[in-house]
């Protein structure tokens, strides 16, 4: 599920829409599905976000391949979608969400971190006085991207672990050591950031 | 110049209070300063407490007259950390972004940003890396991004983790001439005796103790003799 989230570089429309609208119409696309109930707002949500994946030429093999993780979900979700509301409120949720996956992968994948910072860093200026850090949330935006594949790779590890010492079948043998090493990273992490001094700008008394 | 006054570091641990660092005075004013030592004998928390990611129980530690527990800030703009894992240091996707991402804080223009981040990727050779993710390097090019990353941001001093603990023979190599022709002053905590005797200075740490202090071929054949 990483691809999801890995910066394709590209000249196409898509890539070159402002980061800050590209959120927006992310934000503004989501907010829309949630409010607006119907089959008639799931279908045209799916055909724009398949129209926009096209002309952005980030690759529906990767992107797909990228969703393999959710499938899961999807499936967990449908049946109990269906099996409280029927099967059209069922076909609503799960495309709903489909679409907004594919948007926020386009916004993602066409978008450098770099760009992405200085939008939300822009977009929460007017929020200062409220007390929101705009840099701050900036980074933990970007912090929550990075750490997706990295936990992949975690739980990777923990299976091939698992696995050599015979015990594949342990939940606990996979997601003990999968937690531990996700606490650890955030720790590193963050002695990394102090290290470099990223948040300080948010620390004008220091 | 970085000063150690009276420095103890302890931790609070369930089955008691276990002191990684006892009694510290020391002043390391040379270029290139090597602390060597056994695992755990608190080489690392000595490198720490120099950029302020550990903080004294007791005593002071400062760089330049600036003590660090107070002003942290002040001393991390003088003072670059190069960690033992560089997966754990880089923070952004690419290598330009993490390059970029050092230069923030003294840049703001994003242009300006990016044309000083090309100068310093080729200045290391990372050009043909630029717009690879930093989880598809190798170890020893991880360890580069890096170390130009500490670099991009200008410190005055370069604080180094046992910095070619993972790098095969080749990359640790690269590495350790890097770090030794480095024109700021150079803290290594290392296990590597080969690099470490390429400095002007080394520690040696055992126990949270200075337990020797001098010129690389005295301590280091001391070290080797009873390690």
């Amino acid at each position: 599920m990483s691809e999801l989230f890995a910066h394709v570089p590209g000249t196409t429309v898509v890539h070159r829409v402002p980061a800050g609208l590209k959120l927006l119409t992310l934000l503004a696309t989501s907010i829309t599905l949630m409010l607006v109930r119907g089959p008639l707002t799931t279908v045209v949500g799916l055909v724009l976000a398949a129209a926009v994946v096209t002309v952005s030429r980030i690759g529906w093999s990767r992107l797909l391949w990228g969703m393999r993780g959710l499938v899961i979900i999807l499936v967990l979700l449908g049946a109990y979608q269906w099996w409280r509301g029927g099967w059209p409120r069922s076909v609503e949720v799960v495309g709903d969400l489909v679409t907004i996956v594919l948007i926020a992968s386009v916004v993602t994948m066409t978008t450098p971190i770099d760009r992405m910072l200085d939008a939300v860093t822009t977009g929460l200026g007017p929020l200062r006085p409220l007390g929101v850090r705009p840099a701050r949330v900036a980074l933990a935006v970007s912090l929550t991207l990075q750490l997706i594949p990295i936990a992949f790779g975690l739980i990777a590890e923990s299976r091939d672990a698992a696995r050599a010492r015979g015990i594949e079948r342990s939940i606990r043998a996979r997601m003990i050591p999968t937690v531990i090493r996700v606490v650890a990273h955030a720790r590193t992490t963050g002695d990394a950031l102090w290290a470099r001094g990223v948040d300080d700008d948010e620390h004008p008394a220091r | 110049m970085i000063s150690f006054d009276h420095v103890t570091v302890t931790h609070e641990l369930t089955e008691g209070t276990l002191t990684a660092l006892d009694g510290i005075s020391v002043t390391l004013s040379e270029p290139r300063v090597a602390l060597i030592g056994p695992n755990g004998s608190g080489k690392s928390t000595l490198a720490r407490l120099v950029n302020g990611l550990v903080t004294p129980s007791t005593g002071s530690v400062t760089v330049d007259g600036i003590d660090v527990a107070s002003r942290p800030r002040q001393v991390r703009d003088r003072v670059g950390f190069v960690f033992t894992d560089p997966a754990a240091q880089l923070i952004m996707p690419t290598v330009r972004e993490d390059i970029e991402l050092s230069l923030r804080r003294q840049e703001k223009n994003r242009s300006h940003r990016r044309t000083k981040a090309e100068q310093i990727l080729a200045t290391h050779g990372l050009e043909p890396l630029a717009d690879r993710s930093v989880h598809a390097l190798s170890g020893g090019q991880r360890q580069l991004v890096a170390l130009a990353g500490v670099l991009a941001a200008d410190p005055r001093i370069v604080v180094a983790d046992e910095p070619t603990t993972l790098l095969d023979l080749a990359n640790a190599r690269l590495i350790g001439d890097l770090l030794t022709g480095l024109d700021q002053q150079l803290i290594l905590a290392t296990h590597d005796l080969e690099l470490a005797a390429r400095c002007d200075r080394v520690l040696l740490i055992r126990d949270g103790h200075i337990a020797d202090d001098g010129p690389p071929d005295e301590v280091i054949a001391g070290y080797r003799a009873n390690p």
